[in-house]
Protein backbone atom coordinates (compact mmCIF):
# COMPACT_ATOMS: atom_id res chain seq x y z
CA UNK A 1 0.00 0.00 0.00
CA UNK A 2 3.04 2.09 1.00
CA UNK A 3 3.84 2.37 -2.85
CA UNK A 4 1.03 4.09 -4.07
CA UNK A 5 2.80 6.97 -2.24
CA UNK A 6 4.49 6.76 -5.74
CA UNK A 7 1.12 8.21 -7.56
CA UNK A 8 1.41 11.65 -5.86
CA UNK A 9 4.03 13.32 -8.08
CA UNK A 10 1.95 12.12 -11.40
CA UNK A 11 -0.85 13.74 -9.32
CA UNK A 12 0.22 16.53 -8.15
CA UNK A 13 2.29 17.32 -11.30
CA UNK A 14 -0.59 16.40 -13.90
CA UNK A 15 -3.82 18.43 -12.48
CA UNK A 16 -1.94 21.79 -14.33
CA UNK A 17 -4.62 23.85 -13.73
CA UNK A 18 -4.21 23.86 -10.84
CA UNK A 19 -1.28 25.49 -10.25
CA UNK A 20 -0.99 27.57 -14.09
CA UNK A 21 -0.99 30.79 -12.02
CA UNK A 22 0.91 33.63 -10.23
CA UNK A 23 -0.14 34.04 -7.37
CA UNK A 24 1.24 33.19 -4.67
CA UNK A 25 5.13 34.15 -5.51
CA UNK A 26 7.78 32.94 -3.72
CA UNK A 27 11.22 34.75 -3.36
CA UNK A 28 10.08 36.11 -6.61
CA UNK A 29 9.64 33.01 -8.09
CA UNK A 30 5.72 32.85 -9.28
CA UNK A 31 3.11 29.78 -7.73
CA UNK A 32 4.15 28.14 -11.12
CA UNK A 33 7.31 27.79 -11.01
CA UNK A 34 8.20 27.51 -7.18
CA UNK A 35 5.32 24.22 -6.85
CA UNK A 36 6.61 22.16 -9.59
CA UNK A 37 10.45 23.13 -8.23
CA UNK A 38 8.84 22.20 -4.76
CA UNK A 39 8.14 18.44 -6.21
CA UNK A 40 11.87 17.66 -6.97
CA UNK A 41 12.88 17.44 -3.06
CA UNK A 42 8.97 15.92 -2.37
CA UNK A 43 9.18 13.41 -4.60
CA UNK A 44 13.10 12.36 -3.61
CA UNK A 45 11.31 12.20 0.10
CA UNK A 46 8.20 9.66 -0.73
CA UNK A 47 10.49 7.73 -2.85
CA UNK A 48 12.71 7.57 0.55
CA UNK A 49 9.93 6.84 2.47
CA UNK A 50 9.02 3.42 -0.04
CA UNK A 51 12.43 2.86 -0.47
CA UNK A 52 12.58 1.97 3.26
CA UNK A 53 10.02 -0.52 2.96
CA UNK A 54 10.84 -2.32 0.27
CA UNK A 55 14.25 -2.77 1.14
CA UNK A 56 12.72 -4.49 4.06
CA UNK A 57 10.52 -6.81 2.17
CA UNK A 58 13.77 -7.64 -0.03
CA UNK B 1 39.08 29.06 -38.74
CA UNK B 2 40.13 30.86 -36.03
CA UNK B 3 38.60 34.09 -36.14
CA UNK B 4 37.34 36.43 -32.79
CA UNK B 5 38.62 33.66 -30.34
CA UNK B 6 39.48 34.63 -26.62
CA UNK B 7 42.71 32.98 -25.67
CA UNK B 8 41.95 32.87 -21.52
CA UNK B 9 38.33 31.14 -22.66
CA UNK B 10 39.99 29.06 -25.21
CA UNK B 11 42.75 27.90 -23.36
CA UNK B 12 40.56 26.79 -20.53
CA UNK B 13 38.66 24.80 -22.87
CA UNK B 14 41.30 23.19 -24.17
CA UNK B 15 42.97 21.84 -21.08
CA UNK B 16 39.63 20.56 -19.78
CA UNK B 17 38.99 18.75 -23.03
CA UNK B 18 42.62 16.92 -23.10
CA UNK B 19 42.23 15.80 -19.54
CA UNK B 20 38.87 14.47 -20.31
CA UNK B 21 40.65 12.94 -23.54
CA UNK B 22 42.85 11.23 -21.18
CA UNK B 23 40.61 9.99 -18.83
CA UNK B 24 38.85 8.39 -21.54
CA UNK B 25 41.46 6.34 -22.72
CA UNK B 26 42.78 5.39 -19.07
CA UNK B 27 39.37 4.32 -18.13
CA UNK B 28 40.09 0.83 -19.77
CA UNK B 29 42.29 0.13 -16.60
CA UNK B 30 39.80 1.95 -14.39
CA UNK B 31 38.09 -1.01 -12.27
CA UNK B 32 39.81 -3.27 -14.45
CA UNK B 33 38.33 -6.79 -15.43
CA UNK B 34 39.89 -9.78 -16.33
CA UNK B 35 39.15 -9.13 -20.44
CA UNK B 36 37.59 -6.20 -21.97
CA UNK B 37 37.07 -8.67 -25.07
CA UNK B 38 33.49 -9.52 -23.82
CA UNK B 39 30.39 -7.55 -24.28
CA UNK B 40 29.49 -7.60 -20.61
CA UNK B 41 32.35 -5.80 -19.64
CA UNK B 42 32.86 -3.77 -22.58
CA UNK B 43 29.33 -2.68 -23.07
CA UNK B 44 28.04 -2.73 -19.73
CA UNK B 45 31.19 -2.22 -17.68
CA UNK B 46 30.73 -5.85 -15.95
CA UNK B 47 27.43 -4.84 -14.26
CA UNK B 48 29.37 -3.40 -11.11
CA UNK B 49 28.44 0.10 -11.09
CA UNK B 50 27.56 1.14 -7.77
CA UNK B 51 25.02 4.30 -6.29
CA UNK B 52 27.48 7.46 -7.30
CA UNK B 53 28.86 5.97 -10.73
CA UNK B 54 25.88 5.22 -11.46
CA UNK B 55 24.18 8.48 -10.35
CA UNK B 56 26.99 10.18 -12.17
CA UNK B 57 26.66 8.04 -15.45
CA UNK B 58 22.90 7.99 -15.59
CA UNK B 59 22.41 11.47 -14.73
CA UNK B 60 25.60 12.39 -17.55
CA UNK B 61 23.53 10.50 -19.98
CA UNK B 62 19.92 11.36 -19.57
CA UNK B 63 20.42 15.07 -19.29
CA UNK B 64 22.59 15.97 -21.76
CA UNK B 65 24.33 18.50 -23.83
CA UNK B 66 22.09 19.14 -25.85
CA UNK B 67 19.30 19.86 -22.81
CA UNK B 68 21.86 22.66 -21.48
CA UNK B 69 21.49 24.16 -24.83
CA UNK B 70 17.78 23.72 -25.54
CA UNK B 71 15.78 23.49 -22.78
CA UNK B 72 16.49 27.78 -21.96
CA UNK B 73 16.42 28.29 -25.51
CA UNK B 74 12.97 26.84 -25.88
CA UNK B 75 11.83 28.63 -22.13
CA UNK B 76 13.38 32.08 -23.95
CA UNK B 77 10.99 31.67 -26.84
CA UNK B 78 7.95 30.03 -25.90
CA UNK B 79 7.81 30.79 -21.82
CA UNK B 80 6.57 28.18 -19.81
CA UNK B 81 5.60 25.90 -22.28
CA UNK B 82 9.37 25.03 -22.27
CA UNK B 83 9.12 24.13 -18.79
CA UNK B 84 7.52 20.78 -19.35
CA UNK B 85 11.05 19.37 -18.93
CA UNK B 86 10.78 20.10 -15.66
CA UNK B 87 7.16 17.41 -14.66
CA UNK B 88 8.57 15.05 -16.97
CA UNK B 89 12.60 14.50 -15.30
CA UNK B 90 10.40 14.47 -11.89
CA UNK B 91 7.69 11.70 -12.68
CA UNK B 92 10.07 9.89 -14.63
CA UNK B 93 11.71 8.66 -11.00
CA UNK B 94 8.56 7.05 -9.03
CA UNK B 95 8.24 4.67 -12.68
CA UNK B 96 12.13 3.97 -12.54
CA UNK B 97 12.33 2.93 -9.22
CA UNK B 98 8.82 0.57 -9.58
CA UNK B 99 9.84 -0.84 -13.10
CA UNK B 100 13.80 -0.79 -13.47
CA UNK B 101 14.70 -2.53 -10.75
CA UNK B 102 12.67 -5.38 -12.21
CA UNK B 103 14.14 -4.82 -15.64
CA UNK B 104 17.60 -4.97 -14.14
CA UNK B 105 16.54 -8.76 -12.02
CA UNK B 106 15.76 -10.64 -15.19
CA UNK B 107 18.42 -8.92 -16.95
CA UNK B 108 21.19 -9.93 -14.49
CA UNK B 109 19.50 -13.38 -14.22
CA UNK B 110 19.75 -14.54 -17.50
CA UNK B 111 22.82 -12.17 -18.20
CA UNK B 112 20.79 -9.83 -21.31
CA UNK B 113 22.61 -7.07 -22.38
CA UNK B 114 19.64 -5.21 -24.23
CA UNK B 115 15.91 -4.40 -24.34
CA UNK B 116 16.11 -6.77 -27.41
CA UNK B 117 17.33 -9.81 -25.16
CA UNK B 118 14.84 -9.10 -22.28
CA UNK B 119 11.86 -9.30 -24.91
CA UNK B 120 13.35 -12.34 -27.16
CA UNK B 121 13.25 -14.17 -22.80
CA UNK B 122 10.03 -13.23 -21.97
CA UNK B 123 8.12 -14.16 -25.50
CA UNK B 124 10.39 -16.22 -27.45
CA UNK B 125 9.99 -13.97 -30.44
CA UNK B 126 12.85 -13.44 -32.80
CA UNK B 127 9.93 -10.82 -34.90
CA UNK B 128 9.49 -8.63 -31.40
CA UNK B 129 12.93 -8.78 -30.53
CA UNK B 130 14.13 -7.69 -33.79
CA UNK B 131 11.18 -4.73 -33.96
CA UNK B 132 12.35 -3.82 -30.47
CA UNK B 133 15.76 -3.57 -31.21
CA UNK B 134 15.62 -1.91 -34.64
CA UNK B 135 13.48 0.72 -32.94
CA UNK B 136 16.01 1.35 -30.56
CA UNK B 137 18.92 1.87 -32.96
CA UNK B 138 16.85 4.17 -34.99
CA UNK B 139 16.10 6.40 -32.18
CA UNK B 140 18.91 6.70 -31.07
CA UNK B 141 20.69 7.91 -34.33
CA UNK B 142 19.43 10.99 -34.15
CA UNK B 143 19.75 11.29 -30.22
CA UNK B 144 23.20 11.29 -30.98
CA UNK B 145 23.57 13.94 -34.06
CA UNK B 146 21.87 16.46 -30.95
CA UNK B 147 24.36 15.82 -29.26
CA UNK B 148 26.55 16.98 -32.01
CA UNK B 149 24.31 19.64 -32.19
CA UNK B 150 25.03 20.90 -28.54
CA UNK B 151 28.75 20.49 -29.20
CA UNK B 152 28.44 23.03 -32.10
CA UNK B 153 26.90 25.53 -30.27
CA UNK B 154 29.76 25.73 -27.28
CA UNK B 155 32.56 25.33 -30.10
CA UNK B 156 30.89 28.80 -32.08
CA UNK B 157 30.41 29.95 -29.14
CA UNK B 158 34.06 29.78 -28.49
CA UNK B 159 35.07 31.47 -31.55
CA UNK B 160 35.71 28.58 -33.29
CA UNK B 161 34.36 28.07 -36.82
CA UNK B 162 34.21 25.75 -40.10
CA UNK B 163 33.78 21.89 -38.75
CA UNK B 164 37.06 20.50 -38.25
CA UNK B 165 36.96 21.16 -34.38
CA UNK B 166 33.95 19.27 -34.48
CA UNK B 167 35.49 16.43 -36.59
CA UNK B 168 38.45 16.04 -34.35
CA UNK B 169 36.54 16.17 -31.12
CA UNK B 170 34.00 13.54 -32.69
CA UNK B 171 37.17 11.60 -33.66
CA UNK B 172 38.74 11.33 -30.16
CA UNK B 173 35.18 10.55 -28.70
CA UNK B 174 35.22 7.40 -31.14
CA UNK B 175 38.34 6.41 -30.37
CA UNK B 176 38.40 6.41 -26.77
CA UNK B 177 34.73 4.68 -26.34
CA UNK B 178 36.15 1.92 -28.92
CA UNK B 179 39.12 1.02 -26.40
CA UNK B 180 37.78 1.65 -23.44
CA UNK B 181 33.62 0.76 -23.61
CA UNK B 182 31.53 2.65 -20.79
CA UNK B 183 34.15 2.63 -18.71
CA UNK B 184 34.98 6.15 -20.76
CA UNK B 185 31.92 7.91 -20.39
CA UNK B 186 31.46 6.26 -17.34
CA UNK B 187 34.79 8.01 -15.66
CA UNK B 188 34.02 11.16 -18.09
CA UNK B 189 30.91 11.64 -15.87
CA UNK B 190 32.33 12.37 -13.31
CA UNK B 191 34.82 15.67 -14.53
CA UNK B 192 31.19 16.44 -16.80
CA UNK B 193 28.46 16.95 -14.11
CA UNK B 194 31.18 18.82 -11.98
CA UNK B 195 31.47 21.18 -14.31
CA UNK B 196 27.82 21.39 -15.24
CA UNK B 197 26.74 21.83 -11.70
CA UNK B 198 29.60 24.34 -11.78
CA UNK B 199 28.14 26.78 -14.35
CA UNK B 200 24.49 26.19 -13.24
CA UNK B 201 25.29 26.82 -9.76
CA UNK B 202 27.65 29.80 -10.28
CA UNK B 203 25.30 30.92 -12.91
CA UNK B 204 21.70 31.02 -10.42
CA UNK B 205 23.39 32.46 -7.92
CA UNK B 206 25.00 35.16 -10.24
CA UNK B 207 22.86 36.27 -13.04
CA UNK B 208 20.04 37.09 -10.88
CA UNK B 209 22.74 39.77 -8.59
CA UNK B 210 23.21 41.09 -12.16
CA UNK B 211 19.79 41.22 -12.94
CA UNK B 212 18.46 42.68 -10.05
CA UNK B 213 16.80 38.95 -8.65
CA UNK B 214 14.34 36.47 -9.44
CA UNK B 215 11.43 39.04 -9.29
CA UNK B 216 13.12 41.34 -11.57
CA UNK B 217 13.67 38.25 -14.47
CA UNK B 218 10.43 37.28 -14.30
CA UNK B 219 8.79 40.38 -15.13
CA UNK B 220 11.09 41.39 -17.76
CA UNK B 221 10.64 37.89 -18.94
CA UNK B 222 6.79 38.91 -19.24
CA UNK B 223 7.14 42.17 -20.44
CA UNK B 224 9.40 40.07 -23.19
CA UNK B 225 6.43 38.03 -24.78
CA UNK B 226 3.87 40.34 -24.28
CA UNK B 227 5.69 42.85 -26.01
CA UNK B 228 5.81 40.11 -28.79
CA UNK B 229 2.82 39.18 -28.86
CA UNK B 230 3.29 35.02 -28.13
CA UNK B 231 4.18 32.97 -25.45
CA UNK B 232 3.86 33.62 -21.50
CA UNK B 233 5.67 32.80 -18.35
CA UNK B 234 2.34 31.20 -17.78
CA UNK B 235 0.62 28.38 -20.45
CA UNK B 236 -2.46 29.73 -22.22
CA UNK B 237 -5.48 27.33 -21.57
CA UNK B 238 -4.92 25.54 -25.25
CA UNK B 239 -1.39 24.50 -23.56
CA UNK B 240 -2.25 22.80 -20.88
CA UNK B 241 -2.97 19.06 -21.84
CA UNK B 242 0.07 19.82 -24.51
CA UNK B 243 2.12 20.50 -21.16
CA UNK B 244 1.27 17.73 -19.04
CA UNK B 245 0.89 14.93 -22.25
CA UNK B 246 4.50 16.02 -23.32
CA UNK B 247 5.28 15.63 -19.97
CA UNK B 248 3.87 12.43 -19.20
CA UNK B 249 4.72 10.84 -22.26
CA UNK B 250 8.63 12.07 -22.56
CA UNK B 251 8.85 10.34 -18.97
CA UNK B 252 7.34 6.76 -19.98
CA UNK B 253 9.92 7.17 -23.18
CA UNK B 254 13.02 8.05 -21.21
CA UNK B 255 13.99 4.66 -19.90
CA UNK B 256 13.41 2.95 -23.06
CA UNK B 257 16.03 4.01 -24.90
CA UNK B 258 19.25 2.18 -24.83
CA UNK B 259 21.32 4.74 -23.56
CA UNK B 260 19.17 5.37 -20.40
CA UNK B 261 18.83 1.36 -20.05
CA UNK B 262 22.16 0.63 -20.26
CA UNK B 263 22.89 2.89 -17.29
CA UNK B 264 20.42 0.94 -15.77
CA UNK B 265 21.64 -2.45 -16.41
CA UNK B 266 25.06 -1.59 -15.99
CA UNK B 267 24.11 -0.71 -12.70
CA UNK B 268 25.45 -3.62 -9.15
CA UNK B 269 21.42 -4.26 -8.07
CA UNK B 270 17.86 -3.28 -7.64
CA UNK B 271 18.81 -0.66 -4.51
CA UNK B 272 21.41 0.87 -6.23
CA UNK B 273 18.45 1.90 -9.45
CA UNK B 274 15.93 2.18 -6.24
CA UNK B 275 18.58 5.03 -4.28
CA UNK B 276 19.24 6.36 -7.62
CA UNK B 277 15.49 6.98 -8.24
CA UNK B 278 15.57 8.70 -4.76
CA UNK B 279 19.20 10.71 -5.80
CA UNK B 280 18.55 11.57 -9.59
CA UNK B 281 16.03 14.31 -8.78
CA UNK B 282 19.18 16.53 -7.58
CA UNK B 283 20.13 16.63 -11.69
CA UNK B 284 16.05 17.94 -12.35
CA UNK B 285 15.98 20.47 -9.50
CA UNK B 286 19.60 21.45 -11.48
CA UNK B 287 17.40 21.50 -14.80
CA UNK B 288 14.36 23.81 -13.98
CA UNK B 289 17.18 26.38 -12.56
CA UNK B 290 18.84 26.34 -15.91
CA UNK B 291 15.92 26.71 -17.69
CA UNK B 292 15.57 30.31 -15.97
CA UNK B 293 18.47 31.11 -17.87
CA UNK B 294 16.24 31.90 -20.16
CA UNK B 295 13.99 34.31 -19.02
CA UNK B 296 17.67 35.39 -18.00
CA UNK B 297 18.25 36.20 -21.64
CA UNK B 298 15.34 38.43 -21.60
CA UNK B 299 16.03 40.19 -18.36
CA UNK B 300 19.82 40.88 -19.84
CA UNK B 301 17.85 42.70 -22.78
CA UNK B 302 20.59 40.09 -25.43
CA UNK B 303 19.62 40.02 -29.04
CA UNK B 304 19.78 36.60 -30.05
CA UNK B 305 20.47 35.26 -33.93
CA UNK B 306 18.97 32.01 -33.03
CA UNK B 307 17.02 30.92 -29.46
CA UNK B 308 20.14 28.45 -29.07
CA UNK B 309 22.74 30.86 -28.48
CA UNK B 310 20.84 31.96 -25.37
CA UNK B 311 23.01 30.19 -22.73
CA UNK B 312 26.29 30.91 -24.32
CA UNK B 313 25.53 34.58 -25.39
CA UNK B 314 24.34 34.56 -21.10
CA UNK B 315 27.48 33.20 -20.36
CA UNK B 316 29.81 35.59 -22.74
CA UNK B 317 28.11 38.98 -21.73
CA UNK B 318 27.84 38.40 -17.82
CA UNK B 319 30.94 36.64 -16.81
CA UNK B 320 34.68 36.52 -17.35
CA UNK B 321 36.23 35.16 -20.19
CA UNK B 322 38.02 32.14 -18.22
CA UNK B 323 35.03 31.35 -16.83
CA UNK B 324 33.04 31.49 -20.42
CA UNK B 325 35.77 28.87 -21.44
CA UNK B 326 35.19 26.35 -18.41
CA UNK B 327 31.11 26.67 -19.39
CA UNK B 328 31.59 25.95 -22.89
CA UNK B 329 33.69 22.98 -22.26
CA UNK B 330 31.32 22.02 -19.51
CA UNK B 331 28.46 21.82 -22.53
CA UNK B 332 30.98 20.17 -24.71
CA UNK B 333 32.16 17.38 -22.65
CA UNK B 334 28.51 17.25 -21.67
CA UNK B 335 28.08 15.91 -25.04
CA UNK B 336 30.63 13.39 -24.84
CA UNK B 337 29.33 11.31 -22.31
CA UNK B 338 25.82 10.74 -23.84
CA UNK B 339 27.18 10.41 -27.83
CA UNK B 340 29.35 7.65 -25.96
CA UNK B 341 26.89 5.46 -24.18
CA UNK B 342 23.88 6.01 -27.25
CA UNK B 343 26.66 4.68 -29.10
CA UNK B 344 27.82 2.08 -26.99
CA UNK B 345 24.03 1.19 -26.32
CA UNK B 346 23.31 1.28 -30.19
CA UNK B 347 26.22 -1.05 -30.66
CA UNK B 348 24.55 -3.69 -28.40
CA UNK B 349 21.46 -4.09 -30.22
CA UNK B 350 23.12 -4.25 -33.07
CA UNK B 351 25.00 -6.93 -32.12
CA UNK B 352 23.26 -9.07 -29.99
CA UNK B 353 19.82 -8.77 -31.51
CA UNK B 354 20.29 -8.61 -35.55
CA UNK B 355 24.37 -10.03 -35.48
CA UNK B 356 24.28 -12.80 -33.10
CA UNK B 357 20.76 -14.02 -34.54
CA UNK B 358 20.78 -13.15 -38.59
CA UNK B 359 24.65 -13.35 -39.29
CA UNK B 360 27.00 -15.09 -36.84
CA UNK B 361 24.96 -17.16 -34.05
CA UNK B 362 27.90 -18.79 -33.07
CA UNK B 363 29.82 -15.64 -32.24
CA UNK B 364 31.76 -15.71 -29.09
CA UNK B 365 32.10 -13.40 -26.37
CA UNK B 366 34.93 -11.93 -27.38
CA UNK B 367 33.65 -11.94 -31.10
CA UNK B 368 30.54 -9.90 -30.14
CA UNK B 369 32.83 -7.52 -28.14
CA UNK B 370 34.28 -6.71 -31.38
CA UNK B 371 31.19 -6.39 -33.77
CA UNK B 372 29.89 -4.20 -30.83
CA UNK B 373 33.19 -1.86 -31.27
CA UNK B 374 33.33 -1.64 -34.61
CA UNK B 375 29.40 -0.60 -34.80
CA UNK B 376 30.12 1.65 -32.11
CA UNK B 377 32.21 3.46 -34.59
CA UNK B 378 30.00 3.71 -37.48
CA UNK B 379 27.14 4.69 -35.96
CA UNK B 380 28.86 7.47 -34.75
CA UNK B 381 30.40 8.28 -38.00
CA UNK B 382 26.84 7.89 -39.23
CA UNK B 383 25.39 10.59 -36.71
CA UNK B 384 28.62 12.92 -37.51
CA UNK B 385 27.70 12.89 -41.32
CA UNK B 386 23.95 13.53 -41.02
CA UNK B 387 25.20 16.70 -38.65
CA UNK B 388 27.18 17.61 -41.71
CA UNK B 389 25.41 17.18 -44.83
CA UNK B 390 22.19 17.34 -43.66
CA UNK B 391 20.05 20.28 -42.59
CA UNK B 392 20.23 20.51 -38.40
CA UNK B 393 15.98 20.43 -38.85
CA UNK B 394 16.32 17.04 -40.23
CA UNK B 395 18.06 15.82 -37.01
CA UNK B 396 15.59 17.46 -35.08
CA UNK B 397 12.72 16.37 -36.54
CA UNK B 398 14.01 12.78 -36.50
CA UNK B 399 14.60 12.96 -32.47
CA UNK B 400 11.18 14.32 -32.26
CA UNK B 401 9.96 11.12 -34.29
CA UNK B 402 12.53 9.06 -32.57
CA UNK B 403 10.64 9.78 -28.73
CA UNK B 404 7.34 8.81 -30.37
CA UNK B 405 8.94 5.36 -31.53
CA UNK B 406 10.79 4.50 -28.58
CA UNK B 407 7.93 4.68 -26.99
CA UNK B 408 5.97 2.11 -28.77
CA UNK B 409 8.61 -0.70 -27.28
CA UNK B 410 7.45 -0.02 -23.84
CA UNK B 411 4.19 -2.78 -23.69
CA UNK B 412 6.68 -5.38 -25.61
CA UNK B 413 9.45 -4.27 -23.01
CA UNK B 414 7.63 -3.82 -19.75
CA UNK B 415 4.01 -5.56 -19.96
CA UNK B 416 5.71 -9.01 -19.92
CA UNK B 417 7.56 -7.68 -16.27
CA UNK B 418 3.96 -8.20 -14.77
CA UNK B 419 1.91 -9.67 -17.05
CA UNK B 420 1.82 -13.42 -18.55
CA UNK B 421 -1.53 -12.46 -20.55
CA UNK B 422 -0.26 -10.82 -23.46
CA UNK B 423 1.57 -13.09 -26.39
CA UNK B 424 4.17 -12.03 -29.01
CA UNK B 425 1.83 -11.36 -32.38
CA UNK B 426 -0.81 -8.72 -30.10
CA UNK B 427 2.47 -6.63 -28.90
CA UNK B 428 3.79 -7.12 -32.40
CA UNK B 429 0.56 -5.80 -33.84
CA UNK B 430 0.72 -3.14 -30.97
CA UNK B 431 4.18 -1.69 -31.84
CA UNK B 432 3.65 -2.21 -35.63
CA UNK B 433 0.21 0.08 -35.26
CA UNK B 434 1.59 2.70 -32.83
CA UNK B 435 4.54 3.37 -35.02
CA UNK B 436 3.21 3.74 -38.29
CA UNK B 437 -0.21 5.49 -37.23
CA UNK B 438 2.37 7.73 -34.94
CA UNK B 439 4.76 8.26 -37.58
CA UNK B 440 1.82 9.45 -39.99
CA UNK B 441 -0.20 11.62 -37.71
CA UNK B 442 3.31 13.55 -36.92
CA UNK B 443 3.96 13.49 -40.49
CA UNK B 444 0.50 14.84 -41.34
CA UNK B 445 0.64 17.47 -38.65
CA UNK B 446 3.76 19.20 -40.39
CA UNK B 447 6.26 16.82 -37.84
CA UNK B 448 5.00 18.70 -34.80
CA UNK B 449 4.61 16.98 -31.51
CA UNK B 450 1.40 17.34 -30.98
CA UNK B 451 -2.44 16.27 -32.66
CA UNK B 452 -5.81 18.17 -32.11
CA UNK B 453 -8.31 15.61 -30.99
CA UNK B 454 -11.99 16.57 -31.27
CA UNK B 455 -13.64 15.84 -27.85
CA UNK B 456 -17.02 17.64 -29.28
CA UNK B 457 -16.21 20.84 -27.06
CA UNK B 458 -13.45 21.81 -28.89
CA UNK B 459 -10.23 21.19 -30.08
CA UNK B 460 -7.34 19.62 -27.74
CA UNK B 461 -3.80 19.33 -28.73
CA UNK B 462 -2.51 16.10 -27.29
CA UNK B 463 1.09 14.50 -27.57
CA UNK B 464 1.36 12.35 -29.91
CA UNK B 465 3.52 9.72 -28.84
CA UNK B 466 0.95 9.61 -25.99
CA UNK B 467 -2.13 8.97 -28.95
CA UNK B 468 0.26 6.25 -30.70
CA UNK B 469 0.86 4.06 -27.52
CA UNK B 470 -2.58 4.23 -26.54
CA UNK B 471 -3.33 3.00 -30.10
CA UNK B 472 -0.55 0.47 -30.10
CA UNK B 473 -1.91 -0.79 -26.31
CA UNK B 474 -5.64 -0.80 -27.46
CA UNK B 475 -4.49 -3.00 -30.73
CA UNK B 476 -2.20 -5.20 -28.55
CA UNK B 477 -5.23 -6.17 -26.04
CA UNK B 478 -7.87 -6.70 -28.81
CA UNK B 479 -5.50 -8.89 -31.22
CA UNK B 480 -4.18 -11.16 -27.96
CA UNK B 481 -8.15 -11.27 -27.16
CA UNK B 482 -9.10 -12.04 -30.66
CA UNK B 483 -6.04 -14.84 -30.76
CA UNK B 484 -6.51 -16.35 -27.41
CA UNK B 485 -10.51 -16.48 -28.40
CA UNK B 486 -9.84 -18.52 -31.47
CA UNK B 487 -8.80 -21.53 -30.57
CA UNK B 488 -12.05 -21.31 -27.91
CA UNK B 489 -14.20 -20.58 -30.12
CA UNK B 490 -13.46 -23.70 -32.38
CA UNK B 491 -13.74 -25.59 -29.33
CA UNK B 492 -16.80 -24.91 -28.30
CA UNK B 493 -18.64 -24.73 -31.97
CA UNK B 494 -16.74 -28.21 -32.46
CA UNK B 495 -18.57 -29.58 -28.59
CA UNK B 496 -21.69 -27.99 -29.77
Amino acid sequence: MIRLLLLLPFIGLMIVPFYNIREPHLFGFPFFYWYQLAWVPLTSLLTYIVYRSVRRAD
Amino acid sequence: MLTNVDSAAFAVFLVLFILVTGMGFVASRWRKPETLAHLDEWGLGGRKFGTWITWFLVGGDFYTAYTVIAVPALVYAVGAYGFFALPYTIIVYPFVFAVMPVLWKVAKERGYVTAGDVVRGAYGSRGLELAVAATGVLATMPYIALQLIGMEVAIKALGLNGEVPLVLAFLVLALYTYSSGLRAPALIAFVKDIMIYIVVIAAIAIVPTKLGGYGAIFTAADTAFAAKGSGGILLSPAQIVPYASLALGSALAAFMYPHTLTGIFASSGGNTIRKNAMLLPAYTLLLGLLALLGYMGHAAGLKLASNNDVVPELFKTLFPSWFAGFAFAAIAIGALVPAAVMSIGAANLFTRNFWKVWVDPKVTPAGEAKVAKITSMLVKVGALLAILLMPTQFALDLQLLGGLWILQTLPALVFGLYLNWFSSPALLAGWAVGLAGGSWLAWSDGLKPLHGIDFGAGTVAVYTGVLALALNIVVAVVVNLVLKGLPQARLSREAA
